[in-house]
């Protein structure tokens, strides 16, 4: 009945990559673990294209589905299934990984098989917990993905590598344990642990705004929300390269899709109620934030803090409830993806020349660096919302979605038009332009073949979607739609019953 | 036929862009200039075809693919082809063109030769999606594109500390208007459930009355909100009071994109947006006074500042902003076809003088100091009398170009009753005294006079390390053949496109079906045809009027008053700046409005922003609620460690407590 074991393989083929680069790798032997570790990477990316090349557009459920027992007694299946939210996010892990490995290739000289290990395993969990369909299944992932992102911080982090670690294990942790309750809660509702049950279950109001509030500390920590985002820039900082990568282009959509798998369908009637909080929280996020970030010193701090202040327009988006809002916030997810990522990435090429990450120390890069410089630029104004690239999209389409929901909602969030560009290419006027600054800036050598393919991929991408963004608009269609109609369906538990 | 065609306008100076961009570095510099030109040249060559089709009556509208779709709502990129359309292709891809030839010249010994072809091919490619589009989503790329390439533009020279803060600011003020512009876009859209020009233009009418509640349930008028929001985006990228203050800083950018996108075609696009949303505008007569109040201080007050200036390039950015203020009054007279006449002629004279500044300042070897100018006619032959030519055209000179549309402009500011038209009316007509003031003022002291810098020292107070200049014993030289045939290519149209193009463009059919104007409620470019009609008849017999009215006698003065105090007697402008002193500080700091936004709005957001960090995030976040946590967990556990006795028996008892416990629970839940 269900031959298609896509998912599954989008899963394990990188896990089991993962184990085979920890078993064969060993420093010695360091560019063939680096290889190895790359076409892991690479078949990872290879077996979730079907995902996108079998995908029916028209088709608003999930597919792809899988289901066995795993735990009978509890009734614990390992099922499987994606929708049109959840394929763009499996897609851009899968090729996150690539770009992390090609990222960490010269970088990382001790312990390569480990490092390389943990992202491909890291990348599996992640599709598993973007493709989960049974609660525990998806908690197992959850958590567990968790480990790899530890030891990346914490062995190959930097030198306050320990308090981040435990910072960010705090606040994951609280949250965690409360979406535990909750699905605890639900299977005594239901008798499962099937999240699409969980979905259709009656529940007064009173039950769903404690159980939207156990969710929400779970994934407002992830996303992260005003005021559990103080986390994210002190990991970002710890974190090497492609560990930020993975962490902002991944992770923290983690939270905002599972706010559409879990929060706000199982308790759409809380998610309406709470929504008016919700949105003030998500323009704190994007116009708080987006101040707190022009101050930054570090620029990977600022780059941390620019990525609380877009993620404000995702769940802005969210909890607009128009179709507009919840699929600009899902480009948003994608675009951010891209753009962290190379941004991220733009801090480590500087990093693994000058070992710094003050903006203090740089100035007139451009002027040793010039196809470097472009590639900055080009990546700030994407961050910036410029039209013409992903960063746009998304943006343009959650802030005219508030304008219908209400004007100074929306007055509040197009701020970002100002403020995005003002920490942005305030960054880049530090870095890039000038006379250069110092000695060590006058002997930078421009981009390697390496560093320019990971740039120039990621920069083809961002244009391409801001090009024609119907390529993500065309999948989540369906789905939001029938997301939206089960939104405005309530819940509650009818008069006559 | 012509439609096949269409996409490859935009599309060629792309291509040549991207070739030049990604590969210029690798190529030989000819290619460069090569490929560019022939990208731009071809486009000029196809919209020109365009505009003859229109000419005959050809239109277009239609996609050309569906961006996104989300809903309902349908997000495309098109084309809108009608005679507006037509009209700012062929000038942005002429004036372009010209450009392109003309940096060959200007660009010659720098480095970024390639990169600046490249540059200027892109907002070519920019300019020419965003006048074309035929919805405002497209609209919006193009206009932020080209504020891109502007910012890319103006730091060109990315060394100099002048140039990267002037590009960043340019960036970041035009994102204010930006930021209302697309505001106004989301409420079109929310109200009209489109974003398609001619779908909103159909649904608008039916909008008049609607009212939306901002503060405390005062109603608000629906059109008026949304036309002074789209006016707000008009305001940055045409540069009006409060947002004009990037473009004075702009000129730190080269010379050849000054004249291209600082002065002809990007400012103007605020111009070419708001007359094409005329059926939006004409709703509204207080949006509309709210507009032409704006253009009427722009007009007047950035005038009276290019008085004060002595950079070459400076003096013709003020005098830029001030009629981009006369465009934006007629605008708000509902002469909206007199704006876009404005912005044609302007196109071409501002362009020509720019290029011809250009010139001076390639001959003086970079100083831009028009004090250390004097006598440039002996030496810049070709470009003294392009420049005199561009000169007349600004101040309105009767037959040449910049005649009739300032005339108009000001005679249909006289027929407007519309609130704040009786202020517009003074400030366009006092304009003109100081249009030809500050213009005649700059001529003559640029190519009359004593020939300054053989006194001069070449680095005087604020000289930037790029001004060399001249030493006292050496000759200028004229560029060579690609800078000065633009400026005759420029000065051409200067003179005669007024005299053309009046009579079709503002008394015929040239704008009938694209332009919308509310004839009973703001009937001025009514009364401006009649008044054509009835008593000047011709072009000619306008430019024969216009030696006996007010504003000839104004700028003829004007003319005659700069020739005293700068020829005659150049001890009086010394004598008045000190004698008013306090005047001449306060034009000397441009009003306050750079030191007011660099103190209330920069720091003021700085500030903010360490408090909300320092205090909010760090202290109360972090340092109460998370370490305040972690310290807690750690007391807590410093009691429970007690518990961890070491003794097996205290471990074996509490399993058996807590196995009691358990067992004792889960019975209840099972039976």
């Amino acid at each position: 009945m269900l031959a298609n074991y896509t998912l599954s393989l989008s899963i394990w083929v990188p896990i089991l990559a993962g184990l085979l680069v920890l078993a064969a790798g060993n420093d010695s032997r360091a560019s063939m673990t680096r290889w190895l570790a790359l076409l892991g990477g690479i078949a990872g990316f290879l077996v979730t294209l079907p995902l996108y090349f079998q995908f029916n557009i028209a088709e608003g459920g999930f597919q792809f589905q899988e289901a066995t027992y795993w735990i009978p007694a509890f009734q614990i299946y390992y099922h499987l299934g994606v929708d049109g939210i959840s394929v763009p996010l499996i897609l851009l892990t899968s090729f996150t990984t690539v770009i992390c490995i090609i990222a960490s290739w010269e970088v990382i000289k001790k312990s390569i098989a480990q490092y390389m290990a943990c992202f491909l395993i890291m990348s599996g969990l992640m599709i598993g917990v973007f493709s989960a369909l049974d609660s525990i299944l998806y908690y197992v992932f959850w958590e567990s993905m968790l480990i790899p992102m530890f030891l990346v911080i914490g062995k190959w982090g930097g030198q306050n590598r320990v308090y981040a670690t435990i910072k960010f294990f705090l606040y994951t942790l609280l949250g965690s344990l409360l979406m535990l309750v909750a699905f605890i809660y639900l299977f005594h509702k239901t008798g499962s642990f099937n999240i699409v049950k969980y979905h259709d279950v009656v529940l007064p109001l009173n039950v769903q705004i404690f159980i939207f509030i156990a969710f929400f500390m779970a994934f407002a920590v992830k996303i992260p929300m005003w005021p559990l985002h103080t986390w994210l820039p002190d990991a970002h900082v710890e974190a090497p390269t492609a560990g930020s990568v993975v962490l902002a282009a991944v992770m923290l959509k983690l939270g905002g899709y599972s706010f559409l798998r879990f929060a706000m369908p199982i308790a759409p009637d809380a998610s309406h109620y709470l929504s008016g909080y919700m949105i003030a929280l998500s323009l704190i996020a994007i116009l708080y934030i987006a101040l707190v970030a022009l101050v930054q010193k570090d620029m990977k701090k600022l780059i941390a803090y620019s990525s609380i202040s877009h993620m404000g327009f995702v769940t802005l988006g969210f909890f607009l409830f128009s179709q507009l809002g919840l699929e600009g916030a899902i480009v948003q997810m994608i675009s951010h993806g891209f753009i962290s990522a190379a941004m991220f990435l733009c801090v480590g090429v500087l990093y693994d020349r000058m070992h710094s990450r003050e903006i203090a120390s740089y100035g007139g890069v451009a002027n040793t660096m010039p196809v470097f410089a472009a590639f900055a630029v080009f990546f700030a104004m994407a961050n910036s919302g410029l039209p013409g690239t992903s960063g746009f999209v998304g943006e343009f389409m959650v802030i005219l979605a508030s304008v219908e929901y209400d004007f100074w909602v929306a007055f509040i969030a197009a701020t970002t038009l100002i403020f995005g560009a003002s920490y942005t290419l305030w960054m880049v006027k530090r870095v890039f332009y000038g006379e250069a600054a110092n000695k060590k800036v006058a002997a930078l050598k421009d981009l390697t073949r390496r560093e320019f393919a990971m740039l120039g991929v990621l920069a083809a991408l961002t244009l391409g979607i801001g090009v024609y963004p119907q390529v993500i608009t065309g999948m989540t269609q369906a789905t939001s739609e029938r997301f939206l109609n089960h939104m405005t369906t309530s819940k509650l538990p009818s008069v006559g019953m | 036929m012509t439609e096949q065609l269409l996409i490859w306008i935009p599309l060629l100076p792309l291509i040549a862009a991207a070739i030049v961009g990604l590969f210029g570095s690798r190529l030989p510099r000819c290619a460069a200039h090569w490929l560019t030109i022939l990208g731009v040249g071809g486009a000029l060559v196809l919209s020109a075809m365009v505009f003859k089709a229109t000419l005959s009556g050809f239109t277009h509208n239609a996609d050309l693919y569906t961006w996104l779709t989300s809903g309902d709502i349908h997000f495309a990129v098109g084309f809108l082809i009608d005679n507006l359309t037509a009209m700012m292709m062929v000038v942005v891809t002429f004036v372009s063109l010209m450009v392109h030839i003309y940096t060959i010249g200007y660009m010659h010994e720098d480095p970024g030769y390639s990169r600046f072809f490249s540059y200027i091919s892109l907002f070519t490619f920019a300019m020419l999606m965003l006048v074309m589009s035929n919805n405002f989503m497209q609209l919006f790329f193009g206009w932020e594109a080209v504020g891109l390439v502007s910012y890319l533009l103006i730091g060109f020279w990315y060394t100099r500390p002048t140039a990267i803060y002037a590009n960043l600011k340019a960036f970041l003020v035009n994102r204010v208007g930006d930021f209302g512009f697309l505001l106004g876009i989301g409420l079109v859209l929310t109200y009209t459930g489109s974003l398609d020009y001619a779908e909103v233009f159909s649904a608008a009418p039916a909008l008049a009355d609607t009212t939306i509640s901002l503060f405390a349930n005062t109603p608000w008028s629906l059109m008026t909100v949304t036309c002074i929001l789209l006016f707000v985006g008009a305001m940055g990228k045409s540069a009006q009071v409060p947002l004009h203050v990037w473009l004075p800083d702009s000129m730190e950018g080269p010379t050849p994109i000054s004249a291209l996108i600082h002065a002809a075609t990007m400012v103007t696009a605020g111009i070419f947006m708001v007359a094409r949303m005329s059926p939006l505008f004409e709703i509204s007569t207080t949006a509309l006074s709210f507009v032409m109040t704006i253009g009427a201080i722009t007009a007047l007050f950035m005038g009276l500042l290019g008085i004060m200036q002595n950079d070459i390039k400076r003096v013709i950015a003020y005098s830029t902003l001030s009629q981009l203020g006369y465009m934006t009054v007629a605008l708000g007279a509902s002469a909206y076809s007199v704006a876009i006449f404005h912005l044609m002629t302007h196109a071409f004279f501002k362009a020509l003088l720019f290029l011809g500044a250009g010139s001076v300042i390639m001959g003086m070897h970079h100083d831009q100091d028009i004090r250390n100018m004097g006598n440039l006619k002996k030496y810049f032959p070709v470009t003294w009398i392009t420049s005199l030519i561009g000169s007349l055209a600004l101040i309105g000179t009767p037959f040449f170009a910049g005649f009739y549309s300032k005339d108009s402009i000001i005679e249909a500011v006289k027929f407007s009753q519309i609130p704040g038209s009786g202020f517009a009316y003074f400030a366009v007509v006092a304009g003109v005294f100081i249009t030809a003031f500050y213009s005649f003022r700059l001529y003559f002291i640029v190519f009359h006079g004593k020939e300054r810098w053989r006194k001069a020292k070449p680095h005087t107070d604020d000289d930037h390390e790029h001004h060399h200049g001249l030493t006292p014993d050496q000759d200028p030289h004229e560029p060579g053949w690609v800078v000065k045939l633009p400026l005759i290519l420029l000065a051409i149209p200067s003179v005669v496109i007024g005299y053309l193009a009046i009579k079709p463009m503002l008394f015929g059919d040239f704008f009938k079906g694209v332009i919308t104007v509310n004839a009973e409620a703001h009937p001025a470019m009514e009364h401006l045809t009649h008044h054509f009609h009835e008593f000047l008849h011709t072009p000619s017999g306008m430019a024969l009027h216009g030696f006996f009215t007010l504003p000839f006698a104004l700028a003829a003065s004007g003319v005659g008053l700069s020739w005293f105090f700068y020829m005659k007697r150049p001890d009086i402008p010394a004598a008045i700046q000190k004698r008013f002193s306090l005047i001449n500080t306060i034009l000397e700091n441009k009003y306050g409005f750079d030191s007011f936004n660099e103190r209330f709005f920069a720091s003021g957001s700085s500030f903010i922003g360490n408090k909300l960090w320092q205090i909010v995030d760090v202290k109360i976040i972090d340092g109460a609620i998370v370490n305040g946590t972690a310290n807690l967990v750690a007391k807590l556990s410093g009691i429970v460690r007690r518990l961890q006795s070491g003794m097996i028996y205290h471990y074996a008892f509490a399993m058996i407590i807590g196995a009691f416990l358990l067992l004792t629970f889960f019975n209840r839940i099972v039976l």
